[in-house]
């Protein structure tokens, strides 16, 4: 199966709303290992201006991969999550992701291109809270593979 | 403490971290993201798809090696732009039941470019695995005060 290009273009409202809780992003940093205390003592947090704990850098990119996986598990994708490579990824943080925000993503697909039998598919996600408030911007390329890549 | 804008220079380095890592990093790693591809904790899946073993998410290297960063800058929400892209796939070997690291990661920072309208230094990171650049154009825009 081949990857769709009439992809390109297309959007995917903001669907769950993911609630960041402190022991998710004491989790997270644990597993990147980050030993910033802001991570992990709210007053560590507080002291340096934030409300609540801080998340590390990439964090957002629980949100944004549960944004991918509308695409990718869209029949219409043609995306063969085995043959998936991630090629590149950015976060521009409009303010820090902090313990206590709802968020929701709304994705976007800004590119497929085809690279031999497979395809590069670049993605957008515009992470707000409920209320509206920008927090971040991922953006992302996945190559996937065609047979014998 | 924390850098101030004016101390920086292109070029400066901000120091080196080496990291170490096991499969049980990439098992805690996959349960903390959400992303549980086989490639990533399963030897047999991972060579099935030709891949020549266990390797790390991407992701994790990117979030492991940007901590150099955060640290540097002292508040982690100073990082507000920061962009990779991935090369070569770091290799985990199976250590499990000893001291070992699976892999090794060293990072190393270096002030890339300053820009004094927006007081934001750009730190590009180098991040080698078994003698590979496994990151290119890694670099983590940071606030400075």
């Amino acid at each position: 199966m081949s990857i769709n290009p009439d992809l390109q273009g297309r959007s995917y409202p903001a669907a769950e709303v993911y609630d960041v809780g402190r022991e998710k992003i004491r989790e997270f940093a644990k597993a990147v290992k980050a030993g910033n205390p802001a991570h992990f003592d709210v007053d560590a947090a507080k002291a340096l201006g934030h409300s609540d704990l801080v998340a590390p850098p990439t964090f957002a990119i629980i949100i944004a991969q549960r944004a991918d996986a509308q695409l990718v598990e869209d029949p219409e994708s043609g995306i063969d999550f085995s043959r998936v490579v991630h090629a590149d990824q950015r976060f521009t943080h409009h303010r820090a992701i902090v313990a206590g925000d709802k968020l929701v993503a709304e994705l976007h697909v800004d590119g497929v291109r085809a690279m031999g039998g497979g395809a590069m598919i670049t993605t957008r996600s515009e992470i707000s809270t409920v209320e509206g408030e920008k927090v971040a911007t991922t953006t992302s390329s996945i190559l996937v593979r065609g047979e014998g890549q | 403490m924390s850098p101030t804008f004016e101390e920086l220079t292109v070029g400066q380095e901000i120091g080196t971290r080496s990291i170490d890592v096991t499969r049980q990093d990439l098992v805690k790693y996959a349960g903390a993201s959400g992303d549980f591809n086989p490639i990533h904790w399963n030897e047999a899946f991972a060579t099935s798809v030709e891949l020549p073993g266990v390797i790390a998410h991407g992701m994790f290297t990117m979030g492991a090696a940007v901590q150099l960063v955060s640290d540097w800058a002292g508040d982690p929400a100073a990082v507000v732009d920061y962009q990779t892209r991935f090369t070569k796939p770091v290799l985990v070997t199976d250590t499990t039941g000893t001291d070992e690291a699976g892999a090794v990661i060293d990072v190393t920072g270096v002030v890339g470019a300053l820009d004094a309208d927006a007081r934001t230094a750009r730190i590009d990171l180098t991040v080698v695995a078994a003698g590979l650049k496994v990151l290119m154009k890694s670099q983590a825009v940071v606030k400075v005060s």
